[in-house]
């Protein structure tokens, strides 16, 4: 028998909300964290705006020691362990002490760990310096620098590894974490994703054209997922991080449960039929969400909302035609559709687990955050939903109980969860 | 530089690398960075690269591997530093 799988606690560093209260606070006015970055100018990038979490260098100290920040550069280290460990006190969870967590592990995903690091040690070891490199260097750099640093920080005993598999990292992690617990392997795991800011990570997908260039002048209303006028998605960065927990567990230390995890599946395109490096496959899409439902126990009419993918790029269209297709729901029959990325830009590795931890608070606090920027709604998606199921303010209601969470990735990868509100049993 | 003066300068470098504050009050020529100041073995690295930093000197990995107690690495600064 499977065990069920709660939610426990949550942490967050993103661009538009450092620390659970801003954040919840943030995604329910709408608040945009995308800014102009003189910097990203200089060097010649045609999209300057993104989003970057305001990180104080006092605030940092709550986290990591004045050693441990000695010669650190890694955003996404620091706010994975921003996220990890805010989710863990507000788990009601304290660090080990001489004996390890033996039954607390950790999945926490990235893309990539320290470019700034790397470009720094590039160049030492280019003129030939390769001992100044000093000793973190290694941990700054490595992927699993972000499990790394917070399973030393908490003491985790079990699992503790980190995941990759581009924009869908995130919510991939949570469901690795959701599986391990469900059997047996672990009682709990703190699952996230992480995601570095700045022009080392961003360059990329400004040579690729995919992030726009239009809103230079206008940075909050860059992100525009779903519009018409969508011209690419807005690069952003920082950590989300959940504590999942097997039911008996919570129930036994009677920790309080934000949402219980009913299922998910992970599949991929294979870049075939449609799909390639970039682009997704639709029928991989549409099987992921189906096999998610289907491993979740529930039918596609359970849906109340949809925490989309959907980044602002011309595929948007392409995504909810997936959603209708694979639920077989449409027009007024579909399901509240909204995305994140409205606020906070597209954080990449960390999308899925900051996007989660809202899909989460939205589910407890009963309300459906707002997508901002969406005035204007594409033409095909309006032609294939009903435009009231893609509210542009707040909605605040009790009846959203199951929200289905999708991340979609570079390589042709999906991966798509279940949650439902945890009613009083 | 006279072995005080040497002493208070190596003391500024290892601090932000002691996890021992007690050790530290009391450090010594015999003072041993692991063992007294529980300094993580890791940052004898970096400890080494602050050295070089502060001393203008190069310290090769044979002299490194004497550079566990205060008093080693006393020596091995006194000694880079009379042959620069």
């Amino acid at each position: 028998m499977n065990k069920r799988v709660v939610i426990t606690g949550l942490g967050v560093a993103a661009p538009n909300g450092v620390g659970l209260v801003n954040f919840e606070n943030a995604i329910k006015a709408g608040k945009s964290g995308i800014q102009y970055f003189e910097e990203l100018k200089d060097m010649n990038f045609s999209c300057c705006i993104g989003g970057i979490p305001e990180v104080s260098e006092d605030l940092k100290l709550k986290y990591l020691s004045p050693l441990q920040l000695r010669n650190f550069t890694s955003s996404g280290i620091l706010y994975a362990c921003m996220a990890g460990i805010d989710a863990w006190h507000d788990a009601g969870l304290s660090f080990a002490e001489e004996e390890p967590h033996w039954d607390s592990g950790c999945v926490f995903g990235t893309g990539i760990s320290g470019v700034e690091k790397m470009r720094e040690a590039t160049y030492k070891l280019d003129s030939g310096k390769v001992k100044r490199l000093g000793s973190t260097s290694v941990a700054q750099t490595m992927s699993s620098g972000v499990s790394a640093y917070l399973g030393g920080i908490i003491g985790l005993g079990n699992q503790v590894t980190t995941n990759s598999s581009a924009c869908a990292t995130g919510t991939e992690a949570i469901l690795l974490a959701f599986e391990r617990i469900q059997a047996g392997k672990a009682k709990r795991m703190i699952a996230g994703s992480s995601g570095e800011h700045g022009p080392y990570i961003w360059g990329g997908f400004d040579a690729m054209r995919v992030i726009t260039y239009k809103h230079n002048e206008t940075p909050t209303e860059g992100s525009r997922p779903m519009s018409a006028t969508a011209s690419g998605f807005v690069p952003g960065s920082g950590a989300g991080a959940l504590i999942l927990e097997s039911l008996e567990s919570a129930l036994e230390r009677k920790a309080p449960i934000y949402a219980e995890i009913l299922g998910g599946a992970v599949n991929s395109g294979g870049q075939r039929a449609g799909g390639t490096m970039t682009a997704p496959n639709s029928t991989a899409v549409q099987r992921c969400i189906k096999a998610a439902i289907k491993n979740a126990g529930i039918q596609a009419d359970d849906i109340d909302l949809i925490n989309g993918h959907l980044t602002a790029t011309i595929k948007d269209p392409v995504e909810i035609q997936n959603w209708a297709t694979a639920l077989g729901r449409k027009g007024e029959n579909f399901p509240y559709i909204h995305s994140l990325k409205s606020m906070i830009g597209h954080c990449l590795s960390a999308a899925g687990s900051i996007e989660s931890v809202a899909a989460i608070l939205g589910l407890k606090h009963d309300f459906i955050f707002p997508n901002t920027n969406c005035d204007d709604l594409h033409p095909e998606i309006s032609s294939l939903i009903a435009s009231d199921k893609i509210p542009t303010q707040l909605i605040n209601t009790k009846k959203i109980d199951i929200v289905a969470k999708a991340s979609f990735g570079f390589g042709d990868v999906n991966a798509c969860l279940i949650f439902k509100k945890m009613n009083n049993e | 530089m006279n072995k005080t003066e040497l002493i208070d300068a190596l003391k500024e470098i290892v601090q932000p690398y002691i996890q021992d504050e007690a050790a530290f009050q009391n450090l010594t020529e015999d003072t041993s960075f692991i063992d007294d100041l529980k300094i993580n073995s890791a940052n004898l690295v970096d400890i080494v690269l602050d050295v070089e930093d502060k001393f203008d000197i190069l310290i090769e990995d044979d002299a490194m591997e004497n550079m566990l107690t205060v008093k080693g690495a006393m020596g091995i600064i006194s000694n880079k530093i009379n042959t620069k």
